[in-house]
This record gives C-alpha cells, sequence and structure tokens, in this order.
C-alpha cells in the first residue's frame, strides 16, 4: 500500500515534469537557458545567496519585458532549466552534460564556486558554449582564457583580492594607525589556501610580524580554539580568509573572547558582504572588514537592489551578487547584439562589445573584466568598497 | 584551563548529538542516518521563534520535544516497524533501516529547503562573554553545555534507576530474552527511538544558538554521531558520553598545541585506535 502510494506519487511527479517539459518545448520561440549550481551541500548557502536570486531575478525581468529581442524582429521570453549539482564537480559536469545534450539549452549560466567553474571550463569549451565566469577566482585567468575561447572572467583574481586587504593594512600601518603584529588564518581550501599565499607574501614585503597563522579544515566545528591562539599571540591586525560557516564562527568568537575589541583591523573573507552578517551581528561589525566590496551609494546599484528584494524577497549581498547579475545582463546584451542564437557569433561578440551592467560599463579585456572591488568595510550597516582593481568609482575612506 | 574548558563545552555539544543516536541504535536497533536532519529541524524551528516570533529560542523546546517525539514515534510505528517485523536478523535490519532512513535524510533535507530556501542560517541569542578561571567564553556554550549536561544526567538516571530504564537496558541486551520476561519490545522500542529523536531536536536547538546552519547540513552531525556511538559502544549511554567528551578535549588540544588542520585526523586517529584496540567500543559488550 504504501510503496502504491509512493510510485503513484513518483509517477504523477514524472508525468508533471513531463508536462512542463513539453509545453516549453512547443513553444519554439522561448530562449532555454539552463544553469547548475548547489541547492544542497557545503557551498548550497552561498549559492542561495549570490547565485539562484540573480537568475530568477533576471528570468523574470527579461519576461516582463517581453524577452530578448532577436533578428526576427520579435521578443523571446527565456525559460529556465535547473540542476542542483549538490556541490560535486562530477555532478556539476553532468549537469553541464545534460544541459547541453539532452534538454539541449540555448546558453548555460557557469556554476558556482571556483572548483566548480574550472572542472566544468573544459566541457564548456567542448560543446561550445560561452561561459561568463563570476563567483570563479584564480590566479590562472590568463592561461585560462588562452586555452578556452569562450571563457570569461568577472569577479578578479586571487593575488589582487589579497592585494586589497593587504595594502590597505600596509598604508594603515604607514600613518600609524595600526601596528604590525599580524594573526592570519585560512580555511584549507583552493580559495582560502590561494588567497593566504598570496596576501602572505605581500604582507612580509611590507614588514608585517605573522605572530600566529594557521589553516583549519572546512568541516571546523568550533573555532574556539583558533582565536584564543590568536589571542594569545596578541595581534593588531586579525586577518581570515574563511568561507561561510566559519566567517560568522570566528566573527561570533572574536566578540566573544574580545579579540575584535584588541585589534585595529578585523578581517573575514566569504559571507562577510552578506546581508545575513549584518543581520546577525548589528552594529557590533562596524568597521570590520571583508573580502569584495560594492557602492552602495551608486543609484545602479540602488535600483538593482530594490528590484532584487521585490522580486527575490531577498537582499542582495554586497560582492558578487551584482556582479553576478551584470554577468547575466551581458550575456542578454550580447544575444540581443547579435540577434540570433548563434553561440560562436555571441562569444565574438562578448570580446569585442561594451556593455551596460549595474556595475558600470564592461568590456572584456583578454575575456576579464580587470575592474573589480577586493575590499570593502562595514560603516553603519552598509558594506562600501574601500578597496578596488583597476578603477572603481565610488572608493570609500576606511573609517 | 582554558583548554580543557573549551574541550568539554565541544564535547558536551558531541554529547547531546550523539546520545538521541545511540538510544535510536542501542534500544531500537535502528541505524538511524536521518539523526542529523532531526537536528536540523530543532535548529530551524529554534531560528522561526527567535526571528519570525522574537521570542527566546529556548521557548521553542515547548514545541520542538513534544513535535519531534511524536513525529519520531510515526516514523517508527510506520516506517520501520514493519522491517523490524520483516528482519530475519539483526544484519539484515540494520541494512534496512540504513537505507530506509538514508531516503529519509533525503526527502527531509527536501522538506527544509523547500520550506526553508537554501541559505545559511543563524541568529543572535546570549553572545555575551561570562569569564571562567580567567577566560572569556560565550554565555550560549555555557548554556548549551549545561543542557546537555542535564540531558545526559536525565538519561542516565532514567536508564539506570528506574524500572522502565531497566527494560530498555534489557531490550539492549538481548531482545529476545526481554521479551520472555514480559517486556513489550516493541512499545519499548517504539518509545526510545521517539526519545531519541527529541533529544536530537533539543540538541539542534541548542546547537543553533552558536553555530551556522543551513538545509543540507544534516550529514555533518549524523556522521559526528556515528563516530561517538560507535567509539562508545553501542547500546551504552555511557560510552557515548566519554566518548564524546574524549573526542571534544582531543580536538580542542590538537588544534590549540598543534594544529587546527589536524583536528579532522585526530579525531578520526582515536576512532581507529579504538576500533583497533576495542572494537566493541569503550564500554561495549563483546559480540558472542
Amino acid at each position: 500500500m504504501k510503496l502504491k502510494t509512493l510510485s503513484t506519487l513518483v509517477g504523477a511527479v514524472t508525468l508533471a515534469g513531463a508536462a512542463v517539459f513539453s509545453a516549453s518545448a512547443m513553444a519554439e520561440d522561448t530562449i532555454r537557458i539552463g544553469a547548475a549550481a548547489p541547492k544542497t551541500g557545503p557551498l548550497a548557502g552561498g549559492a542561495a545567496v549570490t547565485y539562484w536570486p540573480n537568475v530568477e531575478l533576471w528570468a523574470h525581468q527579461v519576461n516582463e519585458r517581453g524577452g530578448i529581442l532577436l533578428n526576427d524582429g520579435e521578443r523571446h521570453p527565456v525559460e529556465i532549466i535547473e540542476y542542483d549539482d549538490r556541490t560535486n564537480p562530477t555532478e556539476t559536469i553532468r549537469a553541464v552534460q545534460r544541459l547541453a545534450t539532452s534538454d539541449g539549452v540555448d546558453f548555460i549560466i557557469p556554476p558556482y564556486g571556483t572548483g566548480m567553474a574550472l572542472a566544468t571550463a573544459p566541457i564548456f569549451d567542448r560543446l561550445g558554449y560561452p561561459m561568463i565566469n563570476v563567483t570563479a577566482i584564480t590566479d590562472q585567468t590568463d592561461a585560462l582564457t588562452a586555452r578556452y575561447d569562450g571563457v570569461f572572467f568577472t569577479l578578479g583574481k586571487t593575488t589582487p583580492l589579497a592585494q586589497g586587504i593587504a595594502r590597505l593594512a600596509a598604508d594603515m600601518k604607514a600613518n600609524g594607525e595600526v601596528g604590525n603584529r599580524l594573526a592570519m588564518v585560512n580555511v584549507a581550501d583552493a580559495f582560502g589556501i590561494e588567497l593566504a599565499e598570496a596576501a602572505r607574501g605581500i604582507f612580509e614585503e611590507e614588514g608585517f610580524d605573522i605572530v600566529y597563522s594557521t589553516s583549519y579544515p572546512p568541516t571546523i566545528q568550533d573555532v574556539t580554539p583558533i582565536i584564543n591562539s590568536a589571542q594569545d599571540a596578541d595581534p593588531d591586525l586579525f586577518v581570515a580568509f574563511s568561507y561561510p560557516p566559519d566567517t560568522f564562527a570566528l566573527t561570533e568568537q572574536a566578540q566573544v573572547s574580545g579579540l575584535m575589541d584588541e585589534v585595529d583591523v578585523f578581517y573575514t573573507a566569504v559571507a562577510n558582504a552578506f546581508p545575513a552578517y549584518r543581520n546577525r551581528f548589528g552594529d557590533g561589525i562596524d568597521g570590520v572588514y571583508g573580502v569584495g566590496g560594492v557602492n552602495p551609494e551608486d543609484p545602479a546599484f540602488v535600483e538593482y537592489k530594490e528590484a532584487h528584494m521585490a522580486v527575490t524577497g531577498a537582499e542582495p549581498d554586497y560582492w558578487a551578487s551584482a556582479v553576478m547579475y551584470s554577468s547575466l545582463q551581458v550575456l542578454e546584451q550580447a544575444i540581443e547584439g547579435v540577434g540570433t542564437l548563434d553561440r560562436q557569433a555571441v562569444t565574438e561578440y562578448l570580446k569585442n562589445n561594451s556593455f551596460d551592467t549595474v556595475m558600470g560599463e564592461w568590456t572584456f579585456n583578454n575575456q576579464q573584466i580587470s575592474n573589480y572591488w577586493t575590499v570593502g568595510q562595514w560603516q553603519n550597516g552598509d558594506f562600501y568598497g574601500v578597496g578596488s582593481f583597476g578603477d572603481m568609482e565610488g572608493t570609500a575612506d576606511p573609517m | 584551563m582554558q583548554m580543557l574548558i573549551t574541550g568539554i563545552f565541544l564535547g558536551g555539544v558531541y554529547a547531546i548529538i550523539a546520545v538521541g543516536l545511540s538510544l535510536q541504535y542501542g534500544v531500537s536497533r535502528i541505524m538511524n542516518l536521518a539523526v542529523g536532519e532531526m537536528l536540523v529541524a530543532g535548529a530551524f524551528a529554534a531560528f522561526w521563534f527567535s526571528t519570525a516570533q522574537s521570542l527566546n529560542p529556548y521557548l521553542s523546546l515547548l514545541v520542538v520535544i513534544p513535535l519531534a517525539f511524536g513525529a519520531n514515534w510515526l516514523i517508527y510505528r510506520y516506517l520501520l516497524l514493519p522491517l523490524v517485523r520483516r528482519a530475519k536478523t539483526r544484519g539484515q535490519l540494520e541494512v534496512d533501516s540504513i537505507l530506509v532512513t538514508f531516503g529519509l535524510s533525503f526527502t527531509l533535507v527536501g522538506i527544509f529547503l523547500w520550506a526553508f530556501g537554501g541559505e545559511f542560517f543563524n541568529y543572535s541569542f546570549l553572545s555575551v562573554p561570562v569569564e571562567i578561571f580567567d577566560s572569556r567564553y560565550g554565555q550560549n556554550r555555557v548554556l548549551a553545555f549545561v543542557i546537555a549536561f542535564v540531558v545526559c544526567a536525565g538519561l542516565w538516571i532514567w536508564l539506570n534507576h528506574t524500572r522502565s530504564g531497566l527494560s530498555m537496558r534489557a531490550i539492549s541486551v538481548d531482545t529476545r530474552a526481554a521479551s520472555l520476561v514480559a517486556i513489550d519490545v516493541e512499545k519499548s522500542s517504539n518509545f526510545a527511538f521517539a526519545l531519541g529523536g527529541a533529544i536530537a531536536a533539543t540538541g539542534g536547538m541548542v546547537l543553533s544558538t552558536f553555530l551556522t546552519f543551513d538545509a543540507s547540513i544534516g550529514i555533518v552531525f549524523t556522521l559526528k554521531a556515528l563516530v561517538i556511538v560507535i567509539m562508545g559502544g553501542v547500546g551504552d549511554i555511557r560510552g557515548a558520553i566519554v566518548a564524546a567528551l574524549v573526542l571534544g578535549i582531543t580536538e580542542t588540544v590538537v588544534a590549540r598545541l598543534i594544529d587546527p588542520g589536524l583536528t579532522l585526523a585526530a579525531a578520526y586517529v582515536l576512532f581507529l585506535l579504538i576500533l583497533l584496540f576495542r572494537p566493541q567500543g569503550l564500554f561495549g559488550r563483546a559480540q558472542t
């Protein structure tokens, strides 16, 4: 009986799925866009803030306009086909392949996370899909864009991001605003290790004394020992190249132990720029530094933020969200510019044109965007970009 | 001293994660791989109480405990009891229950995702320092330890000093013999499973006051609970508690004196050593 009910249910769900599928297949004028990113697994929390809401917002806005305008003079609505890659690169690869071959989508939004992006770049290349990466940060971008014709990067490279906080700290040291004892920790993951390595070199060059340095596993359950050890080393700066759960844990523990009041610079990385960070810590994080940034006073950002909240019910983050949205604007503008769904032509168009985005005007140079925020600071409940690579307008002064 | 206290606090957290499973596995013979999702359910309830209702998250226990008890009672009664009745050997029951609860854990993750979404959840509660022996600790952690202590002590007293507790222990020693001395094994197993689930949900509620969680984090807790239950010895609540404390202290000491990167390695080395030299676990009885 129970099994029967279950199989009926499964059958019903499959039928419903098939119905949606055939309905969309019939309407031939829709543009089918695939997306494969985590909905479960360790990176799901980050993707739920930065990735999925922007896909939803963009699709909603495009379809509200009637769709993307093609050469036939008609607007074609977009249809998003989503897969959960369960934060597993093997699944990501499989999902991208399935999107291209069995779903036959017209374009694919690159996956979430550096590892997933690097794993699927060869697949995008082989299948001939342009890949406008956002949440993929590595120093290998030059090598990758040289090898893969249709792969683009928008959020920056590792070394400039590490330089963001390091240069800022060096300037403050030169002005006598901060001492030179540095405690530095990082999550033992590709992102954390790369950033920490890049930052260590710069900090040492600038004459900082690294009094405590360690890495910890991504699954760490209790960060108390790390904060205690750092506190024992009596640092003037605390820099953590951390991931979302530990970003929260390190901050809370630093507040409880008093470390946050003892240091002049307190920095954490991914998730620092999430609205949830401010909601959790309130005024307690005024002055805290984090990776990324935006210009929260820029009218384009304000408009984007309001639309994001109206459509998805959530606030965008203060770093990658707007860039993620921009990457979709770029895709839309490139398709309209070409006027057909010819992927090779769209790739060429991406390389040779400028685009109007919420992050300002974008022109790909060597398939990369080389203007981006590197370090930001919480100031009265908003996260301001205080350091950037290239020329970003509206850089705020650290407080 | 600071190290020891931090370690004991962490051990307390581990204990409350693990004793629920210890009860479920020891008495009801169900290797419940969905125990982590029970914890997450408790955490979500506390989150909802704290943020949507602006109430003290601990108040959610008034709802969480009966609800989790009821839900787990139903899960055992209608999902697992048929397996128990069908199983010819204990090994078969273990395989069957692992498969069913593994499926259940996916279902629950799906429900959490649908209900709450996939982002990170946390809220601030009693995140203020308290000084113990010249070191500062978060009050939320101290309170979590107190709750863990009360739960563990309560369980221990119940199991060792009451008649119904005695029958639980009898079942965990030998199911067939227990039924021969007029213990209603099915009823008691059902109760133990439901209680284990309620404890897990309580643990999740307590953890949520200082831990950032999301819909799919349950598996992390399940793995930790499994390691602790196996280390402690199947079916012995003392074993789970001692193993949890040992694990908490070891991880803290290693993180503090050697390297935080080695906590995981230290935990599994400990696990391996215990399996090598006491395969039945710290307090477990040798299999006959």
